[in-house]
């Protein structure tokens, strides 16, 4: 039995064309770009070309705004770290409490550190109230940081509109956009987005690579410094396979934008209403009719994550769960928890995320085998009586915490 | 994914004793709020003889919480209830073979049912007296709550003290950051406003003790030394270890490190624990060695 990959959010294979375009840059374009004889100039040359690729999925203007790093994290340290610094005389940082960990850790850190941060809550559907956000605007933030999609919920934030608020009060505005590049159209030129990160391997490229777009005349300061590259923005020398990878992928993301919106997204929709139909005390978290086209996260009540992904592992299907147990973490999602799911359901979300690479076959089967495991793991829930949850669950049930 | 041994798959995939028990007279609801997991579990107890006759389960939970509650059923079958009130969370670990660190809370989740079935079946009250924190250590399953309990009660400084009064950090050290961190917060509650000083760092080498008022005797060092092993004797006895004295040759203070002291990678850090202690007691520079390291017999 062939495995099925729906944890696409975590990571993407590695498109066989993009391995294809990385190989020659291991043995036989080995130079460094940097230097003057012909081993290098080859490089440059492939690295030119990348950068143009990656600018054409953006939407930048100009191709010296693309920055290469070594991945999503790094880009979003960069970005942060460098607004604070450019402008010293601001100690304030805006985002959200459903940001991935390379933004929420280190906003804890600077936090330690003595800055201000303004974490924006979301409704029950993920949402962010703009009214909050515009009264947190003013002149002693460095930097607003949002997410351009939730890598749980598949979520989208209204980032364009929210960066010209944040422009009209002369604020930069980053976006962790590695959920959604290569998954929705983006057009930077037309935004006021000062900057954006991007991490290669969620778009079927390369572990190991990533990018921090740059506006033109973004005040800046590096998080590296040494040598010349990326115009002595971010020094080190040049991943050269990898950035050729990213750019070749940035090419296929553009020829299978509309395949991504049509097909996987009609796939993601089989498979949601394929579950939905057949078990009940379930339900889609986020906002499921502004959502990345990919991503489908279904909230199972009474029943834990890690045990469905278990017993789908067994069956050859891999996802991911947003339980506390699959992240050795104190608490369940924090995502979830933004949103107000109970405890009992949040424990048991369980996230699909596709890719172009999946086949109907392939949902077919996991519509198929996603039921009977729910029904298993209820069985021996407590919250579970033979007939259906419990009249009262919570009174049903209720342990004595420790 | 975790590396969950092929007895914890197996409970997982094949859960003994599980869903309801008819004629139980004995249950413990529990939960563990490190995890959110809970579990019922149900005991059928013989009146005259105590000794339970059937045992069931209801998990909310993950891979190892559903084995470990599997686990226990099995382990408490046949036990009268004081036999079963001596199954520690790590005998329940051990039949599984053992579990990841930070899954150790699903045994501990198991051991409190059953003292809250039992107490149950007795008409007594059941409450923990536990607190589960973020898990700091991940080498030896320490979580936030022990750690800050330790350094208020013994009134601990270093990242190395921690170590030797709790494991924690005496590992890959990687957690070292989040000790420092707990340290600082105590040590500034303990300061009270206004005197807050940062913790220090781990000292490179020993402070020089201080020279000691007389010289002692060799009977009044080896009493001095004795002293100190019967004060470190129950915390290694509390992770089935224990020393013994073997021979102090001038400097040099042998030990027998036992049970599950000999060859634990944490070997160094409790000689060297041990070594501190000694320095502190006898007011002098001595090494403590295991007996491993003892000359041979001229």
């Amino acid at each position: 039995m062939e495995p099925i990959y729906l944890d696409n959010n975590a990571t993407t294979r590695c498109d066989p064309a993009v391995v294809e375009a990385m190989l020659p840059f291991f043995t036989e374009h080995f130079g460094n770009a940097s230097s003057i004889h012909a081993f290098g100039s080859e490089v440059g040359k492939a690295l030119k070309k990348a950068r143009s690729q990656v600018q054409a999925l953006l939407g930048a203007e100009h191709d010296s705004e693309i920055i290469f790093t070594s991945c999503g994290t790094e880009s979003d340290s960069t970005a942060i770290l460098s607004a604070l610094k450019a402008q010293p005389e601001r100690n304030t940082v805006i985002t959200t409490n459903v940001e991935h960990p390379a933004i929420l850790t280190l906003c804890e850190w600077l936090e330690k550190e003595g800055y201000i941060v303004h974490k924006l809550k979301v409704d029950k559907k993920g949402r962010i109230d703009m009214d909050e956000y515009k009264s947190l605007l003013h002149d002693r933030v460095a930097v607003v940081s949002v997410m351009w999609a939730n890598n749980e919920t598949g979520t989208i934030f209204p980032v364009e509109e929210m960066a010209a608020l944040a422009s009209a009060k002369g604020i930069m505005f980053h976006t962790d956009a590695v959920q959604a590049v290569g998954k929705i159209p983006i057009d930077l030129k037309n935004t006021k987005i000062d900057m954006l990160s991007l991490s290669g391997h969620k778009l079927h490229a390369p572990k190991g690579i990533g990018v921090l777009y740059l506006r033109r005349g973004c005040r800046f300061r590096p998080l590296l410094r040494g040598g010349h590259q990326e115009r002595g923005r971010r020094a080190g020398t040049e991943n050269s396979a990898s950035i050729v990878g990213l750019g070749m992928a940035c090419e296929l993301a553009m020829n299978k934008m509309e395949l991504e919106n049509t097909e996987v997204k009609r796939l993601r929709d089989k498979l949601e209403q394929g579950i939905l139909s057949q078990i009940t005390h379930c339900f889609p978290t986020g906002d499921v009719s502004n959502r990345l086209p990919n991503t489908s996260n279904i909230a199972f009540e009474y029943i834990e994550g890690e045990a469905i992904l278990l017993l789908l592992n067994k069956m050859g299907i891999a996802a991911s769960s947003g339980s506390a147990c699959t992240s050795g973490s104190l608490e369940p999602s924090h995502v979830m928890r933004a949103m107000g799911i109970p405890y009992t359901a949040a424990h048991g979300t369980i996230r699909f995320s596709l890719s172009v690479y999946n086949t109907e076959a392939e949902v077919d089967r996991v519509i198929e085998a996603v039921p009977p495991i729910v029904a298993q793991l209820r069985k021996l829930s407590p919250y579970w009586t033979d007939k259906g949850p419990a009249a009262n669950p919570e009174a049903a049930f209720a342990p004595t915490y420790a | 994914m975790w590396e969950y041994s092929d007895k914890v798959r197996e409970h997982f995939f094949n859960p003994r004793n599980s869903g309801p028990l008819e004629e139980a007279n004995g249950i413990g609801d529990v939960g563990s709020i490190q995890c959110g997991d809970a579990l019922r579990l149900m005991l059928k107890v013989e009146p005259e003889t105590e000794i339970i006759l059937d045992a069931h389960f209801q998990t909310f939970g993950c891979g190892s919480a559903i084995a470990s509650s599997s686990a226990l059923t099995e382990m408490v079958k046949g036990k009268t209830l004081d036999e079963a009130l001596q199954v520690s969370n790590q005998d329940i670990a051990d039949f599984l073979d053992g579990l990841p660190p930070e899954k150790m809370h699903c045994s501990v989740m198991g051991r409190e049912a059953l003292q809250a079935a039992i107490a149950n079946y007795r008409g007594e009250e059941w409450s923990d007296d536990h607190e589960e924190g973020a898990l700091i250590c991940k080498c030896f399953a320490i979580d936030a709550v022990m750690i800050e309990d330790v350094v208020k009660a013994n009134n601990l400084n270093t990242v190395e003290e921690v170590t030797f009064y709790t494991k924690a950090g005496g590992g890959c050290a990687a957690c070292h950051e989040g000790i420092e961190e707990i340290l600082a917060k105590v040590m500034a509650d303990r300061a009270g406003p206004g005197e807050v000083s940062p913790p220090p760092a781990c000292p490179a080498t020993p402070e020089a003790p201080k020279p000691p008022s007389k010289k002692l005797s060799i009977v009044e060092k080896i009493k001095l030394i004795e002293e100190v092993l019967t004060s470190v004797r129950p915390m290694l006895q509390r992770d089935h270890g224990d020393v013994e004295l073997a021979d102090v040759q001038g400097k040099k203070i042998y030990v027998h490190l036992k049970g599950a002291c000999s060859g634990c990678m944490m070997e160094a850090a409790t000689l060297g624990g041990i070594q501190q202690k000694m320095i502190e007691a006898l007011g002098e520079l001595v090494q403590v060695l295991p007996s491993s390291h003892m000359p041979a017999e001229a």
